[in-house]
């Protein structure tokens, strides 16, 4: 059979010269639309309600597109980088490492000149916790440009929550919650004896467990210490960590830990607490929203962890939700004007209405009640580890969490935990190192 | 300018382009990958050669460790899955009553996802308000109750029981189809001949249904050592790295740790290792096949 090539070739010509005119008519496609992704599912009614609401005010559309859960998001957001199909506005949920390569990448613009416009008016209205989270500061580990990178939306932190009915029935006296380690531990002892559960949390997610173990790190040995650990300078079998470690121990064999709490997640953590199957939760202000939905007549109040050195001030983590604007976006000026009017006042505090989270703008709070309230005053002690300058290999924060697990459910002592986090450091310096060399 | 083009060709040329784009392009991208050091965003990729291959294969212990795992919960599915999927197939081969609804409830649990699979069991076998253990307590054995996800003792067992409970419909089905091709006539021939029914099954069942048991035991590797969503929703590779498999570990690097060249490197070894494994199968059923 005889087949003409250059007939062949007009033939595909024709076929997509009309494939190419058969989209949509110029005029349907709207003049001006800011694309926003996000994962937040419980806040994508109100950001829906915001954007009909700035359309009437300027004219322009903005449509929220929501990918949850957050591992279909960080997927997505990743195969849209690789293939420069980032929409305007996207939200930003991911290590600081990979925040910077969307940065080097060009993916994420510079909003320093925005911020620092009218006496830095845009820049003072946030929570400082907030904005740092999208700061990178002069002379960071990833060489990005020193800026304002994100804009917080909203804000949260991590703290112990408490089911006073629980606490009441085990006998202890709720007029007051444990601000020290000793009676954390007599709480745990009168739990245990009522036959109650203690502390449910997702601690078979990697992060929860290094935020309980990095707020009492900070207390024991404070924040010089724990940096000059990430820089390798002080070892991971250092005594003051061999006491940080053996807490979880302790937290164990004095019932503040519920059966099964290293392999829950953090959804089944807030199912148990808010069907009062355990006393205590550590969890972040989002899940105020979630033990209401599931059970309104919880009983809670809100504390930081108990200090495991009374001298020593204690910290907690705090988290951003933040939405970056892609630096390629025909939209950008537009995209950040966007998020100009999202974080004023007005916006912020329908957001926080509707959402019952912590606006990222300070001078927003007031319309907030009852624990989330509590939360919003733990602020003040926030800190993240996006905050700091160094950051530790993945596989060590890895082997960190993996040990504590194996220290509660028993089966490795805090000084064995020690020793195997820190063979994994000096594996992976290492390895870093070699890779340098191949690298130059 | 005319060409001789043989017309059998052109019909597979759709399918060509379909196997390169989806199939060859991404495997030889993951092989490329395997030599770079890259993040998974950022445009600079750094060539490190062998280095990550020669790091999984020799100072990466949790990796043999997960490969182990995998390869402990694929050996309990060999035997009892596989065991029971037959045992079931025969039962309903046999013609007993309710047949047809019995095909139905077995092949159940393999048409359900495996994250809802993971979330029932993870109920099941709670510690503090699990079924199992009410049922332990029930017939007075309420000592053994732990939470059976959570122990070290038992929680790759129980990922393992889990995965073969949902996976033994699949072979039921298979080898059920494979019963119901032997000609009836053998196995009356044999009664005729006074053939016990151990003897049937030795002489007559096993020997046909061979090409079926080695695909239901391929399917059966292949499907087991690549389990990763009953993991997620039961015990996320936890307690320590007590159920971590080579899939968890693939994506811990790939998504957590942000080392995408890593983890493309972890997928070659660990595809390198699936496919020895199941060459050495068709092997040794071949080899099975001559004796």
């Amino acid at each position: 059979m005889y087949i003409n090539i250059r007939n062949i070739l007009a033939s595909l010509l024709i076929i997509l010269s009309i494939a190419g005119c058969s989209g949509k008519p110029a005029q349907n496609i709207p003049s001006k639309e800011i694309i926003v992704w996000h994962w937040l599912s419980d806040r994508s009614d109100a950001f829906d309600a915001l954007a009909r609401k700035y359309k009437v005010q300027t004219g322009i559309n903005v449509r929220f597109e929501l990918y949850a859960p957050t591992m279909v998001y960080m997927s997505k957001v990743r195969a849209a980088a690789q293939t420069n199909t980032l929409p305007d506005i996207y939200g930003v949920h991911m290590e600081r490492k990979d925040f910077a390569s969307l940065i080097d990448g060009g993916l994420v613009a510079d909003l320093t000149p925005y911020m620092d416009a009218d006496n830095s008016a845009w820049k003072k209205s946030f929570f400082q916790a907030g904005l740092i989270m999208n700061t990178f500061q002069e002379g960071n580990q990833y060489d990005v440009k020193p800026g304002i990178y994100g804009v917080p939306i909203d804000i949260n932190n991590i703290q112990l929550i408490y089911n006073l009915d629980l606490l009441k029935k085990a006998g202890w006296d709720t007029s007051r919650l444990p601000s020290t380690w000793q009676e954390f531990i007599s709480l745990g002892d009168m739990l245990k004896k009522a036959g109650i559960q203690g502390m449910a949390s997702g601690w078979g997610e990697p992060w929860m467990i290094l935020c309980f173990a990095d707020n009492m790190a900070w207390n024991i040995m404070g924040k010089e210490k724990v940096l000059a650990t990430i820089r390798g300078e002080v070892p991971y079998t250092d005594p003051d960590w061999i006491k940080v470690f053996s807490l979880f121990r302790q937290m164990k064999d004095h019932g503040l830990v519920s059966d099964g709490i290293v392999t829950m997640v953090n959804k089944e953590a807030e199912q148990d607490f808010a069907n009062e199957r355990a006393a205590i939760a550590f969890n972040g202000s989002w899940c105020i929203n979630v033990y209401e939905s599931m059970n309104p007549d919880l009983k809670l109040a809100v504390a930081m962890p108990p200090k495991a050195d009374p001298k020593n001030p204690m910290y907690i983590w705090c988290g951003t939700t933040s939405f970056v604007v892609n630096g390629r976006s025909q939209m950008k000026e537009e995209a950040i004007k966007f998020l100009q009017w999202l974080t004023d006042c007005n916006q912020q505090t329908e957001l926080a209405v509707a959402t019952n989270n912590i606006p990222s703008g300070k001078m927003c709070t007031d319309v907030l009640k009852g624990p989330i309230r509590q939360f919003t005053e733990g602020m003040e002690y926030a800190v993240h580890p996006r905050l700091l300058p160094v950051e530790e290999y993945p596989l060590v924060t890895e082997a960190f969490q993996k040990g504590v697990q194996s220290i509660i459910i028993g089966e490795e002592t805090p000084e064995e935990v020690a020793k195997a986090v820190q063979e994994m450091k000096e594996r992976e310096t290492k390895k870093a190192e070699r890779f340098k060399r191949i690298k130059r | 300018m005319k060409m001789k083009i043989k017309p059998g060709y052109l019909f597979i040329v759709p399918a060509v382009i379909m196997l390169a784009l989806f199939y060859l392009y991404p495997f030889m991208k993951v092989l490329q990958m395997g030599f770079y050091d890259w993040d998974g965003i950022s445009p600079k990729t750094i060539f490190v050669g062998l280095s990550q291959f020669q790091d999984i294969i020799f100072s990466n212990p949790v990796w043999w460790q997960s490969m182990w795992h995998a390869a402990y919960i694929t050996i309990l599915a060999l035997i009892f899955q596989n065991g029971l999927a037959l045992l079931l197939a025969m039962l309903v081969d046999r013609g007993i009553k309710y047949g047809n609804a019995y095909r139905v409830i077995f092949f159940l649990p393999p048409i359900l996802s495996g994250i809802v699979v993971g979330l029932i069991w993870n109920w099941i076998f709670n510690g503090n308000y699990g079924l199992f253990n009410h049922w332990l307590s029930d017939i007075g054995l309420g000592h053994l109750s732990r939470s059976w996800l959570s122990d070290p003792k038992t929680a790759l067992t129980c990922v393992a029981v889990i995965h073969m409970w949902k996976g033994f419909g699949w072979g039921f089905i298979i080898l059920l189809a494979g019963l119901q091709n032997i000609p009836r006539t053998l196995y009356e021939a044999a009664r005729i001949d006074g053939a016990s029914g151990w003897d049937v099954f030795r002489r007559i069942t096993v020997p046909l249904m061979m090409p079926v048991f080695v695909l239901v035991m391929v399917l059966t590797i292949l499907g087991t050592m690549q389990i990763y969503d009953i993991i997620v929703s039961t015990t996320n590779g936890g307690p320590g790295y007590h159920t971590e498999v080579p899939v968890t570990r693939i994506v811990a690097r790939m998504l957590f740790s942000s080392q995408f060249g890593y983890a493309c490197a972890m997928s070659l070894v660990f595809g390198a290792v699936l496919v020895v494994l199941s060459v050495s199968q068709m092997k040794l059923s071949q080899y099975l096949k001559r004796v």
